[in-house]
C-alpha cells in the first residue's frame, strides 16, 4: 500500500479528569482512504479519544492536525463543520421526522425564507441512491431498520462534506446481512478518499474490513499495525496487555483439587435470559474459577444469572445439591452469594454516604432494619476492616466518594467479607484501581480461596486469572467454549481459547 | 456519634436563619416573647406560631422520609381533606367511639400512603405523576363524602384535638412532638433511616446489597400518608368541621418548602427530622413576623419567597464554591501584591 497523505492526525493527546489521567499522550493518524480500527478493551481510552476528536471534549494536551491545519474543535457541530462527522451505536438523529428531513434537518434549501421540501426530497433520494438505498424519504426515520437509520446517518455525515467519518460502534445492534451492507458502504466511501476510524468489540469484522489497527491500553497507545500483518493472537495479547508488573512474583497458583462429591455449585447446560447458552461448570470450595473472555463475551452475563438478577431459561444450576433459581439479590445473598459489581459507581458505592455506613450497608441488610448494630460494634468492625484490607481514609466518617477507586473497591469487598458469604462474585475487581491495590485484591482473593470460599471472578486481565483460577471459563460470544483446568492454565492457552475465530 | 451529628455545619444555617427571623420580631414587638400561663394553659406570640405550624410539621416530617427516597408527595394536602371529611362524616353518624373515628381517619392516610407508594414502587410511576393523580382526585373524594358541602360537628371530646391542651400547651403541639419523637426513634434508632438514605443516594447498588428498596420506598408513602392523615384531623376538630375545597389547601408545597429549608435534596439521600422542622418553623415565624411587622398584606408572599430564595441560595454548593473562590482570588491577590512589594 502506498502511504497516503494523513487525513487527520492527533499528536500526543492528553485528557485527565479529576486527575485521574485517562489518555497518555496518545498518537493517531488517520489517512485519507483507509479504514482504520480503534480498538481496546473498555476504559482504555476510546470513547475519551473519539469525544476528544469530535469536540465533545477538550484535550489537555496535544494537538490535532487536519488535513495541515491544526483544529481545536469546542463542539461536536464545530468538529461536523470542519468535516469530521461521528455515527454512533445509537442513532443520533430524530426519529419522528422523515429520512429526507432528517439528512437536511439544520441545513435545509430555502427560497424566500422557507424550506423547499420538494427540492429536499429530490435530493434525499438522490443522495441516498448512491448508498443502494432504494427508501421512500418521506416516511418516518424509525420506520426503517437500525441498519437503515446508521446508513442514513452516515449518508448525511458524508453530505456534509465529511473527510473523517468515525463509526462508534456501527455494528452492535445489526444482524449479518445489514452489517455486509454497511461494509460495502464503508468500503465505497473509503476508495472515494473518506478515512474511516472504526471503533468495534468484533474481531472478525476488523480482519474482515478495516486497512489498519490502532489498539488502545489504559490511556496509553499500544500501537498501529497493519491488519494483515497482525495475527489475531497477537491482537489479543495487546489488547490485554502485560503490564502488571507488580504480580510478577505471583506465579501461578492453583488451589489444591477437592473431592469430587464436595461440589458447591454446578451449571448443567444453562442457558441465561440475558443470552447466554451452554453454561456447564462444577465449583467446589475453595474453587477459584476464572471467566474469560473479551468485552461483551458473556462474562458479567454469568455473574448477573448466578446473583439473581437474570433467570436461567433452561437447563439447571444447583447449589449443594440443590436447585437454585433466585429471583432477585436478596434471595441469592440469603443463600450466601455475594456481588461485587462490575460498576463500581452505580451498582457499588453508595455516595455519600460515609465509609462507616458502606461497609456496613450489607451486614445491615442481612440482620434486618429492626436490629441496628450498636455503635460500639460499629466502630469495632470499621477499624477491623480498614486495618484487614488496608483501607486507606482518614475518617471513617468521609463520603465514601472521596476514596480513591482501589479504597473504593476494598469497602465493598470488606463489605461483603463481614457477611461472610460462601460465594463470592467478583466481576472486574481491578478494574480502574491502582497497582498497589491491585495486588493487595489478588492476594486476598487467594486468601480467601485458602480459607474455603468459592470465588467466581470475571475479569479481562489474562494474568490476573492466570495468577489464582484453578478453573478458567472460557466465554465467547455469550458462548462457553471451553474450560482449562488447573495446570493447564497459562496466559497462552487462555490467550489461545479466546482467540480461536469461531 | 449522635451529638457529633447535632452539631453538624448543616444546621448552622437553619438555626441562624430562624434565629434571625425571631430577633426581627423582638425588635417589631417586645412582647413577642410574652408567655403567660392562663387556665393551666400557655398563651403568647410563639406558643401560636408553634400551634400554627403543627399541621405543616406534620406533613413535612413525612415529606423528609419520601424525598430522602428520591420521591415526593403532592397528595398530602388532599389526604387532609379526605381524613377530614371522613371524621366529621362519621362525627355526625350514631358512632360515638371517639376512639374508632380516629383510627378510621389514621386508616385513610394508610390507605392513601398504600396507594401513592404502591404506584411508585411496584409499578414505576415516577412520584411526582403518582401522587399527583391523588392531590386531583383526592378533594374530588373529599366531596363526594361531604357531598359537597362544608360539614360541621359539635363533638368538644375530638374537637380538642385541635383546640384543646395537653400539659399546657396547646394539643396540636403535643401530638406532633409526640410523632416527632417517635418517628426519630423509628428512623435513627433502627438501621430504617440509613436504609432509607441509602434507596436515595443509589438505589441501584442499595438492592444488589440486599436492602428491600421497593418495600422501603413503598413504607415512607404509607408514613406520609399517616402523617397527613394526623394533621387532617387536627385542622378539622380545629375548625370543628371539614372543607373539602380548602383543608390543607397547598400545604404539601409548604411541607416540601421545609425540607427544603432543612437542607435536604430533592435528588434524595441524607434527610434530618431536626432539621425539616426548624425549616417548618423559619416559614411559620416568617408569616408571623410579616404579619406582625404591619406590612401591606399584599407583600406578603413577595417577602415570604424572596427570604426563602435567600436561604435557599445560600446553601447552594455552587454559589458557596463562588463566593469561596472570590475570597480565595482576593486574598491571593493581597498576597501577590505583598510579594510584588517586597522583590
Amino acid at each position: 500500500m502506498t502511504a497516503r497523505p494523513a487525513a487527520l492526525q492527533l499528536n500526543k493527546i492528553c485528557k485527565s479528569f479529576n486527575r485521574v489521567s485517562v489518555l497518555r499522550s496518545v498518537d493517531l493518524e488517520l489517512r485519507a482512504g483507509e479504514i482504520h480500527a480503534l480498538l481496546g478493551e473498555n476504559g482504555a481510552g476510546k470513547s475519551t479519544l473519539i469525544k476528544v476528536m469530535t469536540g465533545a471534549y477538550s484535550a489537555d494536551g496535544g494537538e490535532i492536525i487536519l488535513g495541515d491545519k491544526t483544529i481545536s474543535p469546542q463542539t461536536p457541530s464545530d468538529a461536523q463543520k470542519l468535516g469530521i462527522s461521528t455515527v454512533y451505536q445509537e442513532v443520533n438523529l430524530l426519529p419522528n421526522l422523515s429520512v429526507a428531513h432528517n439528512l437536511y434537518l439544520g441545513r435545509e434549501p430555502r427560497r424566500f425564507g422557507c424550506i423547499q421540501w420538494k427540492k429536499i426530497r429530490a435530493r434525499a433520494t438522490e443522495l441516498l441512491k448512491r448508498f443502494d438505498l432504494d427508501i421512500n424519504v418521506n416516511e418516518p426515520l424509525s420506520s426503517y431498520s437500525i441498519a437503515v437509520q446508521q446508513l442514513v446517518a452516515i449518508a448525511r455525515a458524508v453530505d456534509c462534506s465529511a473527510k473523517v467519518l468515525i463509526l462508534d460502534e456501527p455494528t452492535a445492534s445489526l444482524d449479518a446481512r445489514e452489517v455486509a451492507l454497511l461494509f460495502r458502504v464503508m468500503r465505497d466511501l473509503r476508495d472515494s478518499g473518506v478515512a474511516i476510524l472504526f471503533v468495534t468489540h468484533f474481531l472478525d469484522q476488523v480482519y474482515e474490513v478495516t486497512d489498519r489497527i490502532t489498539i488502545l491500553r489504559n490511556g496509553e497507545r499500544v500501537g498501529t499495525f497493519a491488519t494483515n500483518a497482525l495475527p489475531r493472537n497477537e491482537l489479543v495479547a495487546h489488547m490485554l496487555g502485560k503490564e502488571l508488573h507488580a504480580l510478577e512474583h505471583l506465579s501461578h497458583h492453583c488451589p489444591p483439587a477437592g473431592r469430587e462429591e464436595d461440589v458447591l455449585l454446578e451449571a448443567d447446560s444453562v442457558t441465561i435470559a440475558n443470552g447466554v447458552e451452554q453454561l456447564n461448570f462444577k465449583a467446589r470450595q475453595g474453587d477459584a474459577i476464572g471467566l474469560a473472555g473479551l468485552l461483551g463475551s458473556g462474562r458479567s452475563e454469568i455473574c448477573s444469572m448466578l446473583f439473581g438478577l437474570s433467570h436461567v431459561t433452561s437447563g439447571k444450576v444447583s447449589l449443594a445439591g440443590k436447585e437454585f433459581r433466585p429471583n432477585s439479590p436478596a434471595a441469592a445473598i440469603k443463600k450466601g452469594f455475594a456481588l461485587c459489581p462490575e460498576d463500581r459507581k452505580t451498582e457499588g458505592i453508595v455516595d455519600p454516604l460515609s465509609v462507616r455506613e458502606n461497609l456496613l450497608l450489607a451486614l445491615q441488610a442481612q440482620k434486618g432494619w429492626w436490629r441496628p448494630i450498636r455503635a460500639q460494634q460499629q466502630k469495632a468492625l470499621v477499624d477491623e476492616a480498614i486495618r484487614a484490607l488496608k483501607i486507606v481514609c482518614s475518617d471513617a466518617e468521609k463520603p465514601i466518594g472521596q476514596l480513591s477507586g482501589g479504597n473504593q473497591q476494598k469497602v465493598i469487598l470488606a463489605r461483603w467479607l463481614m457477611t461472610k458469604p460462601q460465594i463470592f462474585i467478583l466481576d472486574e475487581p481491578t478494574r480502574g484501581i491502582d497497582i498497589g491495590a491491585h495486588a493487595e485484591i489478588l492476594e486476598l482473593i487467594r486468601k480467601l480461596c485458602a480459607e474455603g470460599m468459592t470465588l467466581i471472578v470475571a475479569s479481562s486481565e489474562i494474568e490476573e486469572l492466570v495468577a489464582f483460577s484453578n478453573k478458567v471459563i472460557i466465554m465467547r460470544d455469550k458462548k462457553m467454549v471451553g474450560m482449562i483446568e488447573g495446570d493447564a492454565i497459562t496466559e497462552n492457552s487462555v490467550l489461545s481459547a479466546i482467540a480461536t475465530p469461531v | 456519634m449522635r451529638t457529633i451529628q447535632l452539631f453538624d455545619s448543616r444546621f448552622l444555617l437553619p438555626v441562624v436563619a430562624l434565629a434571625l427571623i425571631l430577633l426581627t420580631n423582638l425588635i417589631l414587638s417586645p412582647e413577642f416573647f410574652h408567655l403567660e400561663f392562663k387556665d393551666g394553659r400557655l398563651y403568647g406570640s410563639l406558643v401560636d406560631v408553634l400551634n400554627r405550624s403543627a399541621p405543616c410539621a406534620l406533613l413535612a416530617i413525612g415529606m423528609s422520609l419520601v424525598i430522602a427516597t428520591g420521591g415526593i408527595d403532592l397528595s398530602v394536602g388532599a389526604v387532609i381533606a379526605i381524613t377530614g371529611a371522613v371524621c366529621a362524616n362519621l362525627l355526625n353518624s350514631s358512632i360515638d367511639s371517639i376512639s374508632l373515628i380516629v383510627l378510621a381517619g389514621l386508616f385513610v392516610g394508610v390507605v392513601a400512603g398504600a396507594v401513592n407508594g404502591g404506584l411508585v414502587s411496584f409499578f414505576g410511576i415516577q412520584p411526582i405523576v403518582a401522587t399527583l393523580v391523588l392531590m386531583v382526585a383526592g378533594r374530588g373524594i373529599a366531596q363526594l363524602i361531604n357531598d359537597g358541602q362544608i360539614v360541621t360537628f359539635q363533638n368538644p371530646a375530638f374537637a380538642s384535638i385541635g383546640v384543646g391542651s395537653i400539659f399546657g400547651l396547646p394539643s396540636p403541639v403535643v401530638i406532633t412532638l409526640g410523632i416527632f419523637l417517635l418517628a426519630q426513634a423509628f428512623v435513627r434508632l433502627t438501621a430504617m433511616g440509613l436504609f432509607i438514605e441509602a434507596s436515595g443516594c443509589n438505589p441501584k447498588a442499595s438492592s444488589y446489597i440486599g436492602i428491600p428498596v421497593r418495600t422501603i420506598k413503598w413504607s415512607v408513602y404509607v408514613m406520609s400518608g399517616l402523617c397527613a392523615a394526623v394533621a387532617g384531623m387536627i385542622i378539622t376538630a380545629d375548625i370543628h368541621g371539614a372543607d373539602a375545597n380548602n383543608a390543607g389547601l397547598w400545604l404539601e408545597l409548604d411541607a416540601i418548602l421545609a425540607v427544603v429549608l432543612g437542607g435536604a435534596s430533592l435528588a434524595g439521600g441524607r434527610f434530618s427530622l431536626p432539621l425539616t422542622l426548624i425549616g417548618v418553623l423559619i416559614i411559620q415565624a416568617m408569616t408571623t413576623t410579616i404579619i406582625m411587622s404591619g406590612i401591606d398584606p399584599k407583600f406578603n408572599l413577595l417577602i415570604k419567597s424572596l427570604i426563602i430564595v435567600t436561604v435557599l441560595l445560600l446553601q447552594s454548593p455552587i454559589l458557596r464554591g463562588q463566593i469561596r473562590g472570590f475570597f480565595a482570588r482576593k486574598h491571593k491577590a493581597e498576597n501577590s501584591a505583598v510579594v510584588e512589594s517586597q522583590s
